[in-house]
């Protein structure tokens, strides 16, 4: 089901998702695993996109809901929706998304630019757009998935 | 890391290693409990970190090692008498040894003045060392009794690269000695295996010694050759010494004439130093390399083998074993539902892993335990500088080294540990005038000891001293405010209102200890390591210092409660005791903050699902179960919630690795059903509790 494009410079898998109609993708390699949904326990004084923290083999990893980060509406969790474990610099988190969609191979010619618009959630999430069969598939910058610092904390 | 890099620190870590092996065993050479071969531990200890430092052109250790080593050979050949002063000497010789090392390893400086001023010191105790005891040299060779001593070294000897000659040299040092060389097993040169070995010297000593003596030449070549030794009489005349052996082939062997080097030992050398240690040095240091090899066979044969591992693996492998036992207790659980009967092979193999996954969990937590050795290793080095800035006399006693404790703990315990020393010394013990006055010896006793203790370490440090000063703390605590001049208190009160913050007795700030952050900081340091501190003194009789500790840091004992569906663990540390509240006993402050009537005093109230934001609304107070607890500064707040599970020990997991800190909550836990539940952090909802209070009452005030 991938979709090779054409190969030249700086090609990179892809794995795509879905959250609610929208699809996105962010680079195979910072994937560690995928897992199916564990409920999380709750986290106080967290942001609303923050779902809790499950346990990952002995590690405690918390699990962003992607929509909700991206500003949609929030979905109850079932056993259908998927956790993909990524790797952000030294920490592991959880992404609940709806489900794994595809895996693309994409060079940097594929990618087209975001085009400008005023919203503060895609300037910081949306690195670039990549058309797939008529889709419209957004690639996921994830270094602001996690809240930065204590600032936004309080 | 380039492997020359690496080989350096591994040098290193066995410099530790050898450093600890070197005080521990002056130290028992000290106590009198020396046997002969804690001076040749001593001496191996020292001469590895020479030879390993020669290595690596570390000239300055190589340099001091040596004029240590040679003091300690003196020792251990029994010419230099191991008086206090000389016990003394080594004991400092090994502190400034392990200042080189350190110095060497940090590319630092060491105060040279210091080393020189030891180098001096081992010159003029050697020379009087061999003044005072009339050595065996006088003795006429032809008088004393002689050994015959038969030497076949097998190929190996060779190929660990030993050589027979240094041996003969190192023989000759216990007398004269006169060898035959034996070479008819030599086969023609056609025949002959080039690293084989096909010769015997047959050596007769003619020396007053025993025969381990004589052993203790060949010790590190001993399962290399074939070495019969016999008591024989005194030898008819044979070669002269300087004489050249021939053997039947043509091999010839050239003697070191003996008596010189006899002369040279037992005279007593020039004053300057460097010409007396030299000629004794070549042979040394020449031996080096292989006597450093076989100190490590052997050392390598006594020692059960260690390896070096990373911290960060042996954490990893406790999580999983963690999660081991969670899996094994989860698909047991699933065998159980699915009616499988109990004696069905699935049963009982289920039942074999779980003793496996049980034992597994032991062993592994036992790799993170460490002995306290290595903390209290560092202690009468600090008893003898302290001792020595404050003119006092101190011996310390350490019991219990091998109580075991985790590597957590252990890292976390020098410095309170260290503290507590000095305030011994500096403040328990008396000066010797004083002590002498008041009848006790003149040198004070520091007792350090470690023990285990209903699931906790106890560590005590107690001295002989004069104890506290009951009247001069009141004083001086009613003089700094902290309490009423009227303040009626019990003793115990006051000995431990010296952990009160800003608190030190001390008239003058001196460099060891009495700056005003004494014990609260040896008390706060304890308490973030969850463990507890007291102190019982007696006038005139000394004090103790009591510390429990928890046995690790990675696990905790917790209260399981749940807060409006929420499971948390609150340490049960922190919990003084548990209540079902009365509504009558419940008073409202204002609309947030009731008060609960508690033994005559009034504390505050803390829904916990409300506090950490849960829900909103308050939970009844007669509908739940309270908690009284304590903050680290012992401010009390009563805890509400839903629900008490019961008690358990929970591994620690930290929040910051993946996520950041969360007000309120101390850490997380995983839970036997393989959830994650939240550790409470008393202190901060204790407190958060209190400035909610504070607000409520500025704003009453401005309501007024």
């Amino acid at each position: 089901m991938s979709k090779p494009t054409n190969s030249g410079a700086n090609t990179r898998e892809l794995i795509a998702f879905r959250v609610g109609r929208q699809e996105f993708c962010i680079n195979v390699m910072a994937v560690r695993e995928i897992r199916g949904w564990t409920a999380a326990t709750a986290l106080p004084r967290s942001p609303r996109y923050v779902r809790g923290v499950i346990n990952l083999r002995g590690a405690v990893v918390p699990i962003v809901e992607f929509a909700v980060r991206l500003g949609l509406p929030s979905n109850e969790p079932s056993a259908r929706n998927v956790i993909i474990v990524v790797q952000i610099g030294h920490q592991q988190i959880g992404l609940l998304v709806d489900a794994v969609s595809d895996i693309l191979t994409a060079n940097d010619a594929n990618i087209q630019p975001t085009p400008d618009v005023s919203s503060d959630l895609v300037k910081t999430f949306v690195k670039g757009l990549l058309p797939v069969d008529g889709r419209m598939i957004s690639l996921i910058s994830l270094d602001h998935v996690l809240p930065q610092g204590e600032q936004e904390a309080a | 890391m380039d492997p020359m890099a690496a080989i350096r620190e591994t040098f290193f870590q066995e410099c530790e290693e050898q450093l600890a092996a070197l005080e521990a065993g002056l130290i028992l050479m000290e106590s009198g409990a020396a046997e002969a071969e804690t001076v040749n531990a001593v001496f191996r200890a020292v001469h590895s970190i020479k030879g390993g430092a020669g290595i690596f052109a570390l000239d300055a250790l190589v340099r001091f090692a040596h004029v240590f080593e040679t003091a300690l050979d003196q020792v251990r050949s029994g010419t230099l008498a191991t008086t206090q002063a000389v016990l003394n000497l080594l004991l400092r010789a090994a502190d400034a040894l392990a200042d080189l090392v350190r110095a060497a390893r940090e590319n630092g400086t060491v105060d040279e003045a210091r080393t020189a001023a030891l180098v001096v010191e081992f010159t003029q105790i050697s020379t009087h060392g061999h003044e005072q005891p009339p050595t065996p040299a006088p003795a006429p060779p032809a008088a004393s009794p002689a050994w015959h001593i038969s030497f076949t070294p097998a190929a190996s000897l060779y190929a660990k690269a030993n050589e027979t000659a240094l041996l003969l040299r190192e023989l000759r040092r216990l007398g004269p000695i006169e060898a035959t060389l034996d070479s008819s097993r030599l086969p023609e040169l056609s025949e002959l295996d080039p690293e084989g070995a096909y010769l015997t010297w047959n050596i007769t000593l003619a020396a007053d010694c025993t025969e381990l003596a004589i052993r203790n030449v060949f010790e590190f070549v001993e399962d290399d050759c074939q070495l019969t030794i016999t008591s024989a009489t005194p030898p008819e005349p044979g070669l002269k010494p300087g004489d050249v052996i021939t053997g039947d082939n043509g091999f010839s062997f050239e003697f070191f004439p003996p008596p010189v080097f006899d002369e040279e030992e037992a005279v007593p050398p020039p004053p300057v130093e460097p010409e007396h240690h030299e000629p004794p040095a070549t042979p040394l240091a020449r031996q080096n390399p292989v006597e450093t090899m076989a100190a490590k066979a052997e050392s390598a044969a006594a020692v059960s083998a260690t390896i070096r591992v990373d911290l960060d693996r042996v954490d990893r492998m406790i999580d999983l074993v963690g999660e081991l036992v969670i899996n094994e207790a989860m698909l047991s659980q699933r065998v159980l539902e699915a009616g499988i009967a109990r004696a069905s092979g699935v049963a009982m193999a289920l039942e074999e892993l779980e003793h496996l996954t049980r034992e597994i969990q032991d062993s592994v937590m036992a790799i993170r335990a460490q002995p306290v050795r290595s903390v209290f290793q560092r202690m009468p080095r600090l008893v003898r500088e302290v001792a020595a800035q404050t003119g006092k006399q101190a011996r310390l006693v350490t019991e219990g080294e091998g109580t075991e404790v985790d590597k957590t703990v252990i890292e976390r315990i020098a410095d309170p540990l260290t503290h507590m020393i000095r305030n011994a010394i500096d403040h328990g013990l008396e000066s010797p005038e004083k002590r002498i006055a008041a009848g006790k010896p003149a040198e004070g006793l520091v007792r350090l000891t470690a023990l285990h203790r209903s699931g906790r370490i106890v560590l005590e440090v107690s001295d002989d001293g004069a104890g506290i000063n009951r009247a001069r703390v009141k004083e001086k605590a009613i003089a700094n405010g902290l309490i009423a001049p009227d303040a009626a208190l019990t003793d115990d009160e006051i000995d431990n209102l010296i952990f009160l913050p800003g608190f030190s007795t001390a008239s003058t700030v001196s460099d060891i200890s009495g700056r005003g952050v004494g014990m609260d900081v040896v008390r706060q340091s304890v308490v973030a390591l969850g463990g507890r501190i007291s102190i019982s003194s007696r006038p005139g009789q000394g004090s103790t210092f009591t510390l429990s500790l928890p046995l690790t840091l990675a696990v905790l004992d917790g209260m399981v409660i749940s807060a409006r569906g929420h499971t948390l663990i609150i340490p049960l540390g922190a919990i003084v005791e548990t209540l079902k509240p009365k509504a009558a006993d419940v008073f409202p402050l204002d609309g947030e903050i009731n008060l609960i009537h508690l033994r005559g005093g009034y504390v505050p109230m803390v829904d916990i699902a409300a506090s950490l934001g849960y829900c909103d609304e308050l939970i009844e107070p007669n509908q739940s179960v309270a908690l009284l607890v304590e903050g680290e500064s012992g401010m009390r707040a009563v805890l509400l919630a839903d629900a008490i599970h019961g008690q358990r020990q929970v591994v620690i997991k930290s929040l910051e690795a993946n996520y950041r800190a969360i007000p309120g909550i101390a850490a997380s836990t995983v839970m036997g059903d393989g959830s994650v539940a939240l550790i409470l952090d008393v202190d901060a909802v204790v407190k958060t509790t209190r400035s909610e209070l504070n607000r409520s009452e500025s704003s009453l005030l401005e309501a007024r």
